[in-house]
């Protein structure tokens, strides 16, 4: 897919993500060796819009499995479709019970979900595991077996073998750890806040209309609040929001009216906000 | 063996001994991954084997200073003269101006070299990082720094103005990182880097003794407190779905009649919440072992909702309830200490510990909050300044609740030396060495009742 790990940086870049070097090189590994990567963070940090990204670039398209508490075999690698089965029994035509069932459990009730419908195709695929730190512990003995064989048996259909492998994400913000076995089939990378000047490249690109000393202001006041002992701190995400704020309030320097008046828009705890402005100085709220 | 696969076998080794498990496969892998990579991007290599070799953001703290060592930028001192102290000093009050990170690299290669260098003699000689930083101070820089950025921007009146102290101590930080890490590849280099990966790379603070923990490593540890929280509470959860039996789930039984014409066969299962143990905490908040008593409060407090019920007891030769301060002090975990000890009665006569005294005061006080769904923690080092260690309390409340146990942060070895009553108490309820957080949290997932 990459030539190089350059190659995937400034591909990435034109999606409009902009790679760290950690990023772009174990992207570049990831498509060379051949393993699924696992990208853990916290939220707001480009997990999902990496994935995104690298499906753009590499035109493949994107399968996408949303993990949640709960999510099951059902959702994950497909599922018979019970209503139109039970209709085809009711219809009752004029066979025996074991022409039935052959009929009921072939392709056409069927319904694939993301694992199969990723294994399945053979376009270039990009399969997204988003979030799977929500999913319950059995889930990843399924997504170990898949992400182990790159097949899966339906029972009544036979096995299923991937003729091209997906180039494979999850991602996690280490709500749970993960089990040794999952995290031992892929590459890790940690995607953690962005240095200030990738922060910067950031926001220039997403919020162009923004002054350059406003955004340079806005990276190193969100840097500092990181570094401050919050309950929850600002990701990239915020900072988006913020310069997109403060450019839609026309502000064109960073004073401490602007701040007191925004700051809600970084921080989401009420306590937060009231440490933030007491370490800030900013005059009571 | 290639010199290359030497390093990397080295490298693996080093990691291995601090803990980190690696298999053959990624060996492998971080093989394949240098092949593709090339040798001419140090930090790019560094990433790839990361993500080779680690599997959780922890073990980086460890592989960062490993990796620099197996993996040098170089060899020998810097490449031009070093200069002198000043000399150093005004060139790195320029590169922190300006933060300007290579330039500061190179600044800790020279300054290590100029000032770091101590002993003549082949064997009791080397460099030090210590000495390089008592030498040159590059605290003091700080107002130099100030003013030259404000020069520089031509202002000092915008908003981010404010941050610039704490961005320049930042910076200085980082620096003192770059010159601890160049003095151990020096030393490495004149010692041989296997033993210098294996002494000179400060543990995780998961693996660090509690009762010998610095500040920042107590810092650390409690930013780990809710990560460490969540894993816990998952595999509390796992545990507790294995333990508790099922009813009948409607919808799953209908599918799976699907194979059967549709005649429910067989019923499938779900699982039933069982009903939540309740906890008690008794903790020595003494001087001695505060850190491994806070950090424990801290997790339990954010396990709470695991348990129908929470109290927490802490003494020093007294006893009183703190489970209110626990649970109002979430927003400001590095207080608490301070705050139990402002706040509640731990003290009579003196201010050392007397684990009889406030045992008995327990049993009496509190028996009640004791029952047999009651599963009780006793954290301390039973060092009981030689005073009666009332076992008789101990047995009392061992008898009215569902289980005891007793987590000792003093290594095995050392209980019953001098004061520790750890062996008597040992007999009437379990006790377990608990040392570090790694054991505690290992300790908590198999103990904890579910
Ligand atoms: N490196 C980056 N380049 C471009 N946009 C980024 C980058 N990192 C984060 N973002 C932006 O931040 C926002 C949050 O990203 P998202 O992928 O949803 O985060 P996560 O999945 O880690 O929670 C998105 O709007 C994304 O465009
Ligand atoms: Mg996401």
């Amino acid at each position: 897919m990459f030539t190089s790990v350059d190659d995937v940086s400034a591909r990435l870049a034109e999606t409009g993500y902009l790679a760290s070097p950690a990023v772009a090189t174990t992207v570049f590994l990831a498509d060379r060796l051949g393993k699924p990567l696992l990208v853990e963070g916290p939220a707001g940090v480009g997990k999902t819009e990496l994935a995104k990204a690298v499906a753009q670039v590499a035109g493949a398209r994107l399968v996408r499995l949303q993990c949640y508490e709960g999510v099951d075999e059902s959702r994950a690698l497909y599922e018979w479709n019970h209503a139109k089965q039970l209709l085809r029994i009711s219809a009752g035509r004029d066979e025996s019970w074991d022409e039935t069932r052959t009929d009921i459990f072939s392709e056409e009730f069927l319904l694939p979900r993301p694992l199969l419908t990723a294994i399945r195709g053979d376009e270039p695929t990009v399969l997204l595991i988003d979030e799977t730190d929500k999913a319950d512990v059995e889930m990843e003995g399924l997504l170990l077996e898949v992400l182990s064989d790159f097949q899966i048996t339906v029972p009544e259909l036979g096995t299923v073998a991937a003729t091209r492998r997906p180039f494979v994400v999850l991602t996690s913000n280490a709500g749970r750890e993960l089990s040794e076995a999952l995290r031992r089939r892929c590459l890790f990378l940690h995607i953690g806040f962005p240095e200030e000047e990738l922060e910067r490249r950031i926001v220039r690109l997403k919020v162009p209309g923004l002054g350059a000393a406003l955004t340079e202001s806005v990276v190193r006041v969100v840097g500092a609040l990181r570094a401050m002992d919050l309950r929850k701190v600002p990701s990239v995400a915020e900072t988006i929001d913020w310069a997109r704020t403060l450019l839609a309030l026309g502000a064109d320097t960073l004073d401490e009216t602007v701040v007191r008046d925004s700051l809600g828009v970084i921080l989401k705890h009420q306590d937060d906000i009231q440490k933030a402005a007491a370490k800030l100085d900013l005059d009571a709220l | 063996m290639t010199a290359v696969a030497e390093q990397i076998t080295g490298l693996v080794g080093a990691l291995r001994g601090h803990g980190v498990r690696i298999g053959t496969g990624e060996t492998v892998d971080a093989a394949r991954a240098v092949e593709a990579l090339g040798l001419a991007d140090r930090e790019r290599l560094r990433e790839g084997l990361a993500a080779t070799l680690l599997h959780g953001p922890a073990q980086r703290a460890v592989f960062d200073p490993v990796f620099d060592l197996y993996f040098p930028r170089g060899v020998g001192g810097p490449d031009g003269e070093s200069g002198d102290r000043e000399a150093v000093r005004d060139r790195l009050a320029e590169a922190l101006a300006a933060d300007d990170r290579a330039m500061m690299a190179r600044l800790a290669v020279d300054a290590v070299d100029a000032l770091g260098g101590y002993g003549s003699s082949p064997g009791s000689d080397g460099w030090s990082a210590y000495q390089t930083l008592d030498r040159l101070r590059p605290q003091t820089l700080l107002a130099r720094v100030r003013t030259d950025v404000r020069g520089r921007d031509g202002s000092g009146a915008g908003f981010a103005d404010r941050l610039l102290d704490d961005e320049i101590r930042r910076r200085i930080e980082e620096f003192r990182r770059m010159v601890g890490a160049e003095a151990r590849r020096r030393v490495a280099e004149r010692r041989g880097r296997d033993e210098i990966a294996r002494r000179g790379v400060v543990p995780t603070a998961d693996r660090v003794d509690f009762l010998f923990a610095n500040r920042d490593q107590l810092a650390e540890l409690r930013r780990a407190v809710q990560p460490l929280a969540r894993k816990l509470a998952t595999r509390l959860a796992a545990r507790r779905r294995r333990a508790a039996r099922g009813t009948v789930d409607l919808r799953r039984t209908l599918r799976s009649s699907l194979s059967t014409g549709g005649v429910p066969m067989r019923p499938v299962l779900r699982r039933r919440r069982p009903v939540r143990p309740e906890l008690v905490l008794l903790c020595d908040v003494s001087g001695s072992v505060s850190g491994f008593s806070d950090f424990t409060m801290l997790l339990v407090q954010a396990l709470h909702d695991q348990f129908s019920k929470v109290r927490v007891f802490a003494f020093v030769n007294r006893l009183d309830e703190v489970t209110g301060l626990l649970h109002h002090g979430r927003a400001d975990p590095e207080g608490l200490g301070t705050r139990i000890h402002a706040e509640a009665t731990l003290t009579g006569w003196h201010g050392s510990s007397d684990y009889g005294v406030a045992l008995g005061e327990f049993a009496a006080r509190y028996g009640d909050a004791v029952g047999p769904r009651t599963t009780v923690f006793v954290l301390g080092d039973a060092r009981t300044n030689m005073s009666d260690p009332n076992l008789a309390a101990v047995r009392e409340v061992a008898g009215r609740a569902r289980r005891v146990y007793w987590l000792n942060p003093e290594p095995r070895d050392r209980w019953g030396t001098g004061d520790s009553a750890a062996p008597a108490y040992a007999e009437l309820v379990e006790m377990h060495e608990c040392r570090t957080a790694r054991q505690l949290s290992a300790l908590i997932a198999r103990l904890l009742p579910v």
